[in-house]
């Protein structure tokens, strides 16, 4: 009974600190910006311990957070090794196939206007389509190491990238293509000093939501057949054993993983597109 | 409509890689079993025949290459064989039979469908909370950015087992899945497109004395109307694309997930084929629909789609 | 003779658009000579084919009938002669580059030797009044300096023909005197060929030695009036009797253009 009181009272606590902070004269800084989600954050964890321990919840259910946290210190060579198969070798080379296969596709397609009209729309089409069922079929094609795990994910990523991509590519102005003409520009002239540049947002448009998409292929592929490493397999053996605690460690690489892949290529988006209305 | 042409030519070039693709992805398996039925293959040794690639192994027995279209068993059916396939299992069985597509597609769009509404919903009025609350702005919209980043869907199919052993099973679960996934995405596209009004807009309305209620009426909610749309038809599937991958190892025994993952097992690679392009072609028809309506609303509210 | 070479050379040119509704003549028998070294001015209502008259001599359009020569030659070989700089209407200029960058993108494209670059990019700076701004990206600057930049990058490559688009055409009055100043010095430094089209009649009469009045549907010449005024040019002399004068035959010109339609 006493945790449940106090995860009430943490809860109404953090809530008015946010309050205060959100509507209080600082609130356009910074690190107050930074610090109010994180509040947030740290309180519904908080409060899901209380919670936990208060309503003696079955951890076959529900883990306690500290629980996920001492796995995360305890079993860190095992999710290491986790995060370099799954990460490192099936979602990071996936992705950079899958986007250099797109990128090279794009740029054929945008040579032909009859093709662009024609990708675009399929393409836009496959993006939409619950490709990570191909999992299974990469898995039996491939094997059941990191190479079909790359090879959904960059089938995963291909569609976003490349609608982007060719979408991005048509997306200059006629005032800046006549400038181009009258400076009797080459094709190539124009792409690399013109088109690309301007696509730069649409493209990362599309590398962002491939980092997601990477992962997504990456972990779900291991559900089909995995060598006995990897964040799926774990997550999957770990859930025959009833180890939840285990689970929610993976799903916090994952969660860390994701968001830093994410976080990565904003960081770059910002760099390459800084002069883009949206980034200023 | 002048697209039509272009798109059928990426579409034939697409189906011409598949039809060729074919023929050495099953060279193989069609060559061992023409000898076993006592035909004489070249190279005549198993080993000998797996040093060779499926193209050459064509070009030496190319009185195989129409084989390689009908196998039963093939690593690459050919379109014509799924084509039949679906044909077969959409329309041929009953729909109340265990082997009919329409059948396993209900139990997958059924939860899809629930859950997509709950999501939704449940997003709009979020969307509202944190366009109205600057708390709500400032700790929650930060989260839902990020839990966009975040692969929850890879942890769909434990969702359905923890919810299992718990003694939820059914629709809900699946509905529950489909709703977070398409939950996200209804926020953030909402909470742009109720943002979206310029600060001339407003003012204007301010100049009127117009209470907050009219301004949401009136003025942030017609406005947020095309980003709504852009968000449900990434949310519609998202929500089928969670559906399925929930179904897929979980041990679920009915719905486009799970005939995947039979086929698959039980060595019957035309179910897999025909229960993936099955659900291809229902997201395709659930998108489809949302711009539909969204072509619909916008041009009865007067924004010109697109 | 000493009579100047012809620049520009139209002889009975017609531009018709296919639309919808109908052709559209943008351009029907225009006939014109501009010689070197002359500043022309073209004016006339909204939509009587000044932009689509520029755009046939950057080769940005292609004529329906009749003969044009640039320098001598076709549009086509001009423009792959990097004859001309054009300047558009806005400054368009690209945002992922500074102002130094985007003067520097003919000099790239056309290959000009790196070590030039520098020296070029503070020249033509220098000639715009905007020395000390090649770092600033141009969402840094007003819109009177970004249009100041799209001129300097079109006299990057020392080209001998300007086109210019209504280039002030967006600009208040202060500013726009100013770069009409700035302008006309710049060509008589120079001595370069422009053409210019604009919607004010003070404007081009303060400019031109050569004014082109224009009148719509379908789009022809109605007038050509040869300025008297000196080549310089104080901003006051737009009171003189001279100047009112011509701007009166301008506004004749356009007022008849329009009678008979
Ligand atoms: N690409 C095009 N397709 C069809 N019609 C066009 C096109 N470009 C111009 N026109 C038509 O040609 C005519 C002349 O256009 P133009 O742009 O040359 O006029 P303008 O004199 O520059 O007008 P303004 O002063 O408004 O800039 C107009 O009637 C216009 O509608
Ligand atoms: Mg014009």
């Amino acid at each position: 009974m006493m945790y449940i009181i106090a995860a009430v009272l943490i809860w109404v606590a953090g809530w008015w600190l946010n309050v205060r902070l959100a509507n209080g004269a600082t609130s356009d800084r910074m690190a107050v910006k930074f610090m109010i989600p994180a509040i947030f954050g740290l309180t519904i964890v908080i409060v899901w311990e209380l919670l936990v321990r208060g309503f003696e919840v079955n951890p076959v259910i529900l883990p306690a957070p500290s629980s996920v946290l001492l796995r995360l210190v305890d079993e860190g060579p095992i999710l290491w090794a986790d995060f370099r198969q799954t990460i490192l070798k099936g979602a990071v080379s996936g992705y950079v196939i899958g986007t250099v296969a797109a990128f090279v596709v794009a740029i054929i397609a945008d040579r032909s206007d009859f093709l662009t009209r024609g990708i675009l729309p399929v393409g836009s089409f496959m993006a939409a389509l619950p490709i990570v069922g191909t999992a299974p079929i990469f898995v039996k094609w491939l094997g059941s190491d990191w190479e079909s795990k790359a090879a959904v994910v960059a089938v995963m990523v291909f569609f976003p990238i490349l609608v982007n991509t060719v979408a991005g590519l048509k997306d200059t102005s006629g005032m800046q293509r006549d400038l181009m003409r009258t400076y009797a520009a080459g094709y190539w002239q124009t792409l690399f000093k013109l088109r690309l540049p301007s696509a730069a947002p649409f493209i990362f448009n599309g590398l962002k939501i491939g980092t997601t998409l990477a992962l997504i292929g990456a972990i779900v592929a291991e559900f089909f057949g995995s060598p006995t490493v990897g964040m799926g397999f774990r997550i999957s053996t770990s859930f025959g054993q009833l180890a939840l605690d285990m689970v929610w460690a993976e799903i916090v690489v994952a969660a860390l993983a994701g968001s830093a892949f994410y976080g990565a290529m904003t960081w770059m988006e910002k760099r390459v597109t800084f002069w883009h209305p949206s980034q200023r | 409509m002048k697209s039509v042409l272009p798109v059928l030519t990426v579409i034939a070039a697409i189906l011409g890689i598949w039809l060729l693709a074919v023929i050495p992805m099953n060279m193989h398996l069609v060559a061992d079993q023409a000898q076993r039925d006592g035909a004489v293959v070249q190279p005549e040794t198993p080993a000998a025949r797996q040093g060779l690639s499926g193209a050459a192994l064509a070009v030496r027995n190319p009185a195989l290459i129409p084989l390689t279209y009908s196998f039963k068993r093939p690593r690459l059916p050919s379109p014509q064989q799924v084509a039949g396939e679906m044909y077969e299992t959409i329309f041929a069985k009953k729909i109340t039979s265990k082997r009919s597509l329409v059948y396993h597609g209900w139990v997958t769009l059924a939860p899809t469908l629930l859950g997509f509404a709950i999501g939704t919903g449940l997003g709009i009025l979020l969307a509202v909370g944190i366009v109205y609350s600057r708390v709500m702005d400032r700790s929650v919209m930060p989260w839902a950015i990020v839990s966009q980043t975040i692969p929850i869907l890879a942890l769909a199919p434990m969702v359905i087992v923890v919810m299992g052993s718990m003694g939820i099973q059914g629709l809900f679960p699946k509905s529950l899945i489909a709703a977070y996934l398409s939950f996200f995405p209804v926020v953030v596209g909402m909470v742009k497109g109720l943002r979206s009004p310029s600060a001339m807009q407003l003012d204007l309305l301010r100049t009127y004395n117009a209470t907050g209620s009219q301004g949401f009426w009136t003025l942030r909610l017609p406005a947020s109307a095309p980003y709504l749309f852009a968000s449900l038809k990434i949310g519609v599937s998202a929500s089928l694309v969670g559906t399925i991958v929930a179904e897929l190892p979980t041990g679920a025994r009915a719905g486009f997930g799970a005939r995947m993952l039979v086929g698959d097992q039980y060595g019957q690679p035309l179910v897999s084929w025909a229960a993936l392009f099955a659900a291809a072609l229902t997201a395709a028809a659930l998108v489809g629909l949302f711009s539909a309506i969204e072509r619909i609303t916008l041009r009865r509210m007067g924004m010109a789609a697109a | 003779m000493s009579e100047p070479q012809s620049v520009i050379s139209a002889r009975n040119l017609d531009l018709t658009f296919q639309t919808n509704d109908g052709p559209v003549h943008a351009l029907k028998g225009v006939d014109l000579d501009i010689r070197q070294g002359e500043f022309v001015s073209f004016i006339g209502p909204s939509g009587c084919g000044k932009t689509t008259f520029l755009r046939v001599m950057a080769d940005l359009e292609q004529p329906t009938g009749g003969e044009i020569t640039v320098n001598g030659v076709s549009p086509r070989e001009a423009r792959e002669a990097r004859a001309y700089g054009y300047v558009f209407q806005a400054a368009g200029l690209y945002p992922w580059r500074t102002i130094g960058g985007n003067i520097r993108l003919p000099l790239e494209i056309m290959g000009v030797p790196k070590a030039e670059h520098a020296e070029r990019v503070a020249r033509v700076l220098e000639l715009v009044e905007l020395a000390g701004f090649e770092k600033k990206f141009p969402w840094q600057l007003s819109g009177g300096m970004q249009q100041r930049a799209s001129i300097a990058r079109a006299l990057s490559f020392n080209a001998d023909l300007l086109l210019m688009d209504e280039p002030f055409g967006a600009l208040d009055e202060i500013v726009r005197d100013h770069l009409n100043e700035q302008l006309l010095k710049l060509w008589d430094r120079t001595g370069k060929t422009i053409a210019f089209v604009t919607h004010s009649i003070p404007e081009a009469v303060y400019l031109s030695t050569k004014i082109v009045v224009m009148s719509p549907r379908p789009g022809r010449i109605t007038d050509v009036i040869e300025s008297p005024l000196p080549k310089e040019r104080p901003l006051e002399i737009r009171e003189s009797a001279e100047f009112l004068e011509i701007a009166h035959r301008v506004r004749e010109g356009l007022r008849a253009g329009h009678a008979d339609d």
